[in-house]
């Protein structure tokens, strides 16, 4: 599997000093950016519709498709500038996934809409397994890999004769996550679009009744949920130079925990839950053994769930009788 | 925006339509179907197939016309017939049942019977089987639970282990499984069946991934990736299915020729009895104090916390007695196979059953069967169509879903009636 994330090879010592510390620290954030990236996008649905939109995980998949095949088209014509080459990838990336986000909430979300509470859960299972078939029938089943695009490596000093090595790669991810996401609550807090998104949130049907455009506002949302997941993809690929037509299901798992883990339906919740599993996805192999890094994630779910059982950020839902 | 449309011609706005329609698809074939990677020595280089896209948007141009050609001239014809199936009494549902309980039991002795049927009869037989008992679970009780096939997985490796280990026999383990299944539904459900609904979703979905991990993973115990091979198959009190054994063989001790086609025959009666057993259990349990709890608890919490009733010891009750079926069938399954790896059970099948469960009319016994057919059955007879089977299989629960939100039986009967009569069956019992 590609999400290793862990740049140790070898012997990994069981002890904690401070270049490990810092290392897996800032490891543990680069991790964090995706699984946030991905989280917004489940909490976002979850808040305007409640419900679990299953096949985000496999929109992050084609955004991560979308992205390599980008890459290697943009070599074949001959770009050779890296950021030129980064940002067109990024625009395509979020255009093509975006159109994907819509059309699955549109075939079908959309007509499900007022029915039980179970019958998008399954479309969503059956959307997810059919984005998952597709990209395997289109792009073939074996795991496609990129040479490093991005270079660049600094070592930092931290004293002791200790360092920390961080990679341009993962400046650009944090950067670049931490500009998405700050622009992104902007949008949320003070657009018009933000404020029909959130009127949604609250009451769908007064939101209609005060002129909101229900429908449009959803699409909306998957559309912004589908293309921040798109740049996550792309970040994915450039990341881990590899990806496969299944990367999307545990990445999806994951994020959604992440979503949970900070209280669905709140998008700080959602960006400091992404941070929180992969802080201890990075941290896990320092001590234990890597193959139950899973375990901890829902491990560490669980637990939330049993003593916070809104998540960290999330609020308390008061049932009226 | 719909008046409007109205006062148009329809079928200008069933082209606009079907054009918006034919330029998505186009922009969704572009990047993944327009062009595909080709793994070579230098690195990955582009293959152009630019006439797919075309090809994908002239089949979406089409078939949104034709929908809506169909929609426009059908739809009043078929207005009312689509509404619902015709209300049969409840008794003449109870006829079905056992007319079906009749044809199953009888149709290995039919002259078309040839054992690959049988054999795919078996399997639909383990998925109706789960249905039935993740249905106690979702069905009855209300609780959404993503992680069902942990506990199938656990009832097959308690088997598969307790026969390597101690020698033995299947009809010992089998009880044996299905109690490891439901204490496992015990450790699961104390902690977290104070969730809400969906969080019990992630959470149980995040049990079924665990147990995956440490099957995996733990390797001393379960071997892992590799499974466990060589698990003793089942006897007929103590009559062997093999050609030959150390106790006496099934085909020696009634003086017929061997045929393996006994043991095929024999594992379709023993499921289908299983099977029966779990749905005659979740009908009789419905009239008895713990099934109404259940149904009472999914109906209203507040209503029954406010009455008394402990929510935590009902739920787990639920919780546990669906795990225990899931265990049953999880040692037929390893006894059937002779082979077990983590691989059978990944998240896929739970989504499968639970995909049954909802197809079939959530609570509808006969609605479970016919949607473990469609879902199970039919992707088996499809089995030509390799790498396309698992799309049509995600595409079918799409569309079922959209055509019948739901599920396919979905009157619910209202446990009990106020009035003994059924006349006033416009007035149930919420």
């Amino acid at each position: 599997m590609p999400q290793t994330g862990i740049v140790f090879r070898g012997e990994i010592p069981a002890r904690m000093t401070i270049d490990i510390f810092l290392q897996q620290l800032v490891n543990g954030l680069t991790l964090g950016a995706f699984y946030g990236l991905i989280a917004l996008g489940y909490t976002m649905v979850y808040g305007i519709i409640g419900m679990i939109n299953f096949a985000h995980g496999d929109i992050y998949m084609i955004g991560a498709f979308v992205a390599l095949i980008g890459f290697v088209v943009l070599s074949t014509v001959g770009i050779a500038s890296v950021p030129l080459a980064i940002l067109i990838v990024l625009v395509l990336a979020m255009f093509f996934t975006a159109c994907y986000g819509w059309a699955v909430e549109r075939i079908a979300y959309r007509p499900l809409r007022g029915s039980p509470r179970l019958a998008p859960l399954i479309s969503a299972i059956g959307m997810s397994i059919v984005l998952q078939n597709y990209v395997q029938i289109a792009q073939g089943a074996r795991t496609k890999s990129l040479q490093p695009i991005v270079h660049g490596q600094y070592s930092i000093d931290v004293g002791q004769g200790a360092h920390v090595s961080v990679s341009l790669l993962q400046i650009i991810i944090i950067v670049l996550t931490v500009a998405l996401m700050a622009g992104f609550t902007w949008v949320i807090r003070s657009t018009p679009l933000g404020r029909a998104q959130r009127a949604t949130e609250q009451d769908a049907t007064m939101a209609a009744l005060l002129g909101v455009n229900v429908n449009r506002t959803i699409s909306i949302t998957f559309v912004i949920g589908a293309s921040l997941a798109a740049v996550a993809g792309m970040m994915a690929t450039l990341y881990y130079g590899v990806i496969d037509f299944y990367i999307g299901f545990i990445a999806g798992i994951k994020a959604f925990t992440a979503a949970v883990l900070g209280g669905i339906g709140s998008l700080p919740g959602a960006m400091l839950g992404g941070l929180a599993i992969g802080l201890i996805e990075s941290f896990w192999p320092v001590f234990f053994d890597l193959a139950y890094r899973d375990v901890a994630v829902f491990g560490l779910l669980i637990l939330v769930l049993i003593f916070r059982p809104t998540g960290l950020l999330g609020r308390p839902e008061i049932e009226k009788v | 925006m719909a008046a409007a449309d109205r006062q148009r011609p329809p079928f200008v706005a069933m082209l606009r339509d079907s054009a918006l329609a034919a330029v998505v698809a186009a922009l969704l074939a572009v990047p993944l179907l327009g062009v595909r990677l080709v793994d070579n020595a230098g690195g990955l280089t582009l293959d152009y197939r630019l006439p797919l896209v075309l090809y994908a948007a002239a089949a979406v141009f089409a078939g949104r016309l034709l929908l809506s050609l169909a929609g426009h001239f059908l739809a009043p014809s078929f207005r009312d017939m689509t509404v619902s199936l015709p209300r049969m009494p409840r008794n003449s549902l109870i006829i079905v049942g056992w007319v079906l309980v009749a044809a199953a039991v009888l149709l290995p002795w039919m002259p078309f019977a040839e054992r690959n049927l049988v054999d795919k009869l078996t399997l639909i037989l383990i998925y109706v089987m789960l249905g039935w008992g993740l249905n106690i679970v979702v069905g009855l009780a209300g609780l959404l639970d993503l992680g069902y096939v942990a506990f199938y997985a656990i009832g097959a490796y308690a088997y598969a282990l307790l026969s390597m280990h101690f020698g033995l026999s299947f009809w010992i383990c089998l009880p044996l499984a299905g109690l490891m299944a439901a204490l496992f539904g015990v450790a699961l459900g104390f902690p977290v069946l104070r969730l809400r609904g969906d969080y019990l979703a992630i959470v149980t979905l995040g049990f079924g991934e665990i147990i995956r991990v440490v099957l995996l993973n733990w390797q001393a115990v379960t071997n892992g990736p590799n499974g466990i091979t060589g698990i003793e198959r089942p006897t007929l009190f103590g009559l062997s299915f093999s050609r030959a054994a150390d106790g006496p063989t099934f085909a020696g001790f009634f003086g017929i020729e061997f045929s393996p086609v006994h043991r095929v025959y024999f594992l379709y009666y023993l499921i289908l009895a299983l099977a029966l057993m779990t749905t005659l259990f979740a009908q009789r349990i419905r009239r008895l104090p713990t099934g109404r709890a259940w149904e009472a608890l999914r109906e209203d919490e507040i209503a029954c916390r406010s009455l008394g009733m402990n929510p935590v010891t009902v739920k787990l009750s639920a919780f546990a007695i669906g795990a225990s079926f899931a265990g049953l069938a999880g040692s037929f399954f390893a006894t059937r196979q002779g082979f077990i790896s983590p691989e059978s059970f990944s998240f896929i099948e739970s989504a499968t059953i639970l995909a049954i469960v909802v197809l079939g009319g959530m609570g509808s016994q006969i609605g479970i069967v016919l949607a473990a057919v469609l879902l199970v059955g039919l992707p088996e007879w499809f089995r030509d169509l390799s790498e396309y089977r698992m799309l049509v299989f995600g595409g079918a629960m799409v569309l079922i879903m959209l055509w019948r939100p739901q599920g396919l039986l979905s009157r619910r009967e209202p446990t009990i009636l106020l009035d003994p009569k059924p006349a006033s069956a416009g007035a149930t019992v919420p």
